[in-house]
């Protein structure tokens, strides 16, 4: 006779935490991987717009232009970057991603009138000559950092940490060590690198301003200077930030991503980027320097109702760096190649995957060719198509940014404010200080504030 | 015809000095430059790219001769953190002692430090040399990559921790290697390397007497079994 089999799971160790447990008995390994967090946090998503109606007046979307050009680096450069749309394109370094993904991203991001970044290891030519503007970062590595690459830039990023592993340093394991990226970074090739948390030349925010003074001394005050940080004590760091020169600050919450590292530092540290971006835009309203000093965020901005909430907050622009790289067909199940689709469903199972579940950018063994140095699977991913692909994106958002700026009666995409969006939940109206929706109330302040 | 100037930062700031070694320092036809009153300034002769000789004569602060290209740069006195950080090539000298990360990340030239450096001399050095005619504190050559430091006096502790593949030798004695350092044979080119640094820098001593101090290379790849000993 057959007893009742009774299946209860546990939540405190559910199936995930035995898998880890068990992963973690066998192998003495801790998980290494891509990609941001995946684990539920309050996000634009709980946020919505009250558009026009009888107490607002709304444009019509066909006919009467919404303005999306974009102003950064005003504070002190002789040249501030001037971009078509508030959206720009994270940096990513080659080495994490492909020569051709490179190059994808300037020509999208030239065609549309906005701007990319370098990444850890240096610039690429391939990537100055397609970027008409290209920010430069200078992170604690210094890998391929140099001045006449300093002097090619059109803008400075300098990098305190980001958002998926604030506090952490580079990684990029041997099997992306390629003799050209080995090369870029004064490195052996095929080691797993291992990079500098810590800046060589600087500690602290005192020196970070005299850093950034030699930075425009060196580029002539010609260039803007951003400073990208992950977002953990926002309010303190950018007051800080600001107070070292920054031009631009860049927050970078905790969904951001990356192309490796440590399981527990994506998914238990930083704040979300909703909770960032409202500190640091109080935080530069305590300093009195809105409009003299530039907020980008970033992490996990995917689609222009982010962009446009974003900006509603307080933000001057966003950084998108995985929605790109989805874009440009991470995690899907298939490659063009000479205008066929490939599918590549079994790549994706022989690294223990499927597609949409996919991050595995540390490996090397991208799937779709965007995060390898593989020549054969880079091949699968060209200029032309990827190109095309983040082109399309970006213009959907920026069309849906000024669709929903004009049903707020706005002509200009930077005149969405706090006002225009309410919350949908009790999370996330206390972390953006909206009210909830059809109430007065944000949770944390008093009635009087 | 070659010609000397002199610019005074009791009279000019650092940016109309920097403003003019980048953008008119060619039409001058000058090919040494004094800089008098340097006054702990920060980011003196910052991105030089450009065959000159310039002298410093004074304390000089932060970031001196950063990302120098191709310049000789003599500090005829005492540098602040990160003399000649990020240098390309050309010559740094700095007649006194230096603070800390003197030479970080430098990629090419040579960077001379007369008396003591301050700790983590040569940080991150990605292939310039770098010549200390004193001692050097903690953390020197941290995570340096390539090129080589030459110790003529002591070495603090932790040095050359997280070495690549640059090369440390030290005269005196040496406090402590830090992670994946290990002293290694003294052989001829050595010694030959040594001496021709030396003499680059125009320091007296005798090659002979340095220990030579390179990357296990253990670090290369992850071991979860060290345990964070390295």
């Amino acid at each position: 006779m057959s007893r009742p089999i009774h299946r209860e799971e546990s939540a405190s160790i559910g199936r995930n935490a035995i898998n880890y447990i068990r992963e973690a008995a066998q192998h003495g390994l801790y998980d290494i991987r891509g990609m941001g967090a995946k684990r539920a946090v309050p996000t634009f998503d709980d946020l919505v717009f009250l558009t026009a109606s009888a107490s607002r007046y709304p444009l019509e979307g066909y006919r009467e232009k919404c303005e999306s050009k974009t102003l950064l680096g005003t504070r002190y450069a002789k040249n501030p970057i001037e971009l078509d749309i508030p959206i720009t394109i994270a940096g990513m370094s080659f080495g994490a991603l492909s020569a051709n993904v490179k190059e994808s991203l300037g020509r999208a991001a030239t065609e549309m009138g906005t701007s990319t970044t370098t990444g850890d290891g240096g610039m690429t030519p391939e990537e100055r000559d397609s970027s008409k503007t290209l920010v430069y970062q200078c992170l604690p590595s210094r890998y391929g950092f140099n001045p006449d690459d300093l002097r090619k830039a059109d803008a400075i990023e300098m990098v305190l940490g980001q958002g998926a592993k604030p506090g952490g340093g580079g990684m990029l394991l041997g099997q992306k060590v390629s003799p050209r990226v080995a090369e870029m970074r004064t490195l052996p090739e095929g080691i797993d690198q291992r990079s500098a948390c810590r800046h060589p030349d600087w500690t602290g925010p005192d020196d970070l301003k005299i850093k950034l003074d030699e930075l425009r001394e060196i580029t002539d005050w010609r260039i803007p200077i951003y400073v990208k940080m992950g977002a953990t004590r926002v309010r303190s760091d950018v007051k800080l930030a600001v107070q070292a020169g920054a031009d631009v600050v860049v927050i970078d919450g905790m969904q951001g991503g990356t192309a490796a590292t440590q399981q527990v530092f994506i998914e238990h540290t930083g704040i979300p980027t909703l909770a960032a971006l409202r500190q640091a835009v109080e935080a530069l309203e305590d300093m009195n320097v809105v409009g003299e000093v530039q907020l980008i965020i970033s992490g996990g901005i995917r689609t222009g109702a982010d962009v446009a909430k974003a900006l509603a907050l307080g933000a001057d622009a966003v950084a998108i760096g995985q929605g790109v790289l989805v874009a440009l067909g991470c995690n899907h199940h298939s490659y063009v190649q000479e205008g066929a689709n490939i599918d590549a469903t079994e790549d994706y199972t022989t690294l223990g995957t499927a597609p949409g579940y996919c991050h595995h950018c540390h490996t090397g063994r991208c799937p779709v060719g965007i995060t390898t140095q593989d020549a054969n699977l880079e091949r699968r991913l060209t200029p032309d198509v990827g190109a095309k692909r983040l082109k399309n994106y970006l213009q959907v958002l920026d069309m849906e940014v000024t669709t929903l700026a004009r049903a707020c009666g706005k002509s200009n995409i930077h005149h969405l404010e706090r006002e225009d969006v309410v919350a949908l939940t009790i999370e996330a109206a206390a972390m953006a200080k909206v009210p909830l929706a059809g109430t007065d109330w944000i949770p944390g302040t008093l009635p009087s504030e | 015809m070659a010609r000397a100037l002199q610019l005074d930062l009791a009279k000019l700031s650092v940016r109309e000095v920097n403003q003019f070694l980048h953008d008119e320092l060619s039409a001058s036809g000058a090919d040494r430059i004094e800089i008098l009153n340097p006054d702990g300034n920060h980011s003196i002769a910052a991105g030089l790219d450009a065959d000159v000789v310039i002298d410093i004569l004074g304390h000089a602060g932060y970031f001196t001769a950063g990302m120098n290209k191709r310049a000789s740069v003599t500090i005829h006195g005492n540098a602040g953190w990160s003399v000649a950080e990020n240098i390309m090539s050309g010559v740094v000298r700095v007649k006194g002692f230096a603070s800390e990360s003197a030479g970080a990340s430098g990629h090419g030239g040579l960077v001379i430090i007369e008396g003591d450096a301050s700790s983590r001399c040569g940080i991150s050095m990605k292939g310039c040399d770098i010549v200390v005619g004193g001692s050097v504190g903690h953390f020197s050559a941290f995570m340096a990559q390539a090129g080589t430091l030459v110790v003529c006096g002591d070495a603090g502790p932790n040095l050359g921790d997280s070495i690549y593949e640059a090369t440390i030798y030290v005269r005196g004695k040496i406090h402590s290697l830090g992670a994946d350092a290990q002293e290694e044979e003294l052989k001829g080119t050595d010694v030959e390397h040594i001496s021709h640094l030396l003499a680059a820098a125009e320091i007296d001593g005798d090659a002979r007497e340095f220990k030579r101090i390179a990357s296990a290379r253990k670090l290369y790849h992850w071991n979860a079994e060290a345990h964070q000993e390295y």
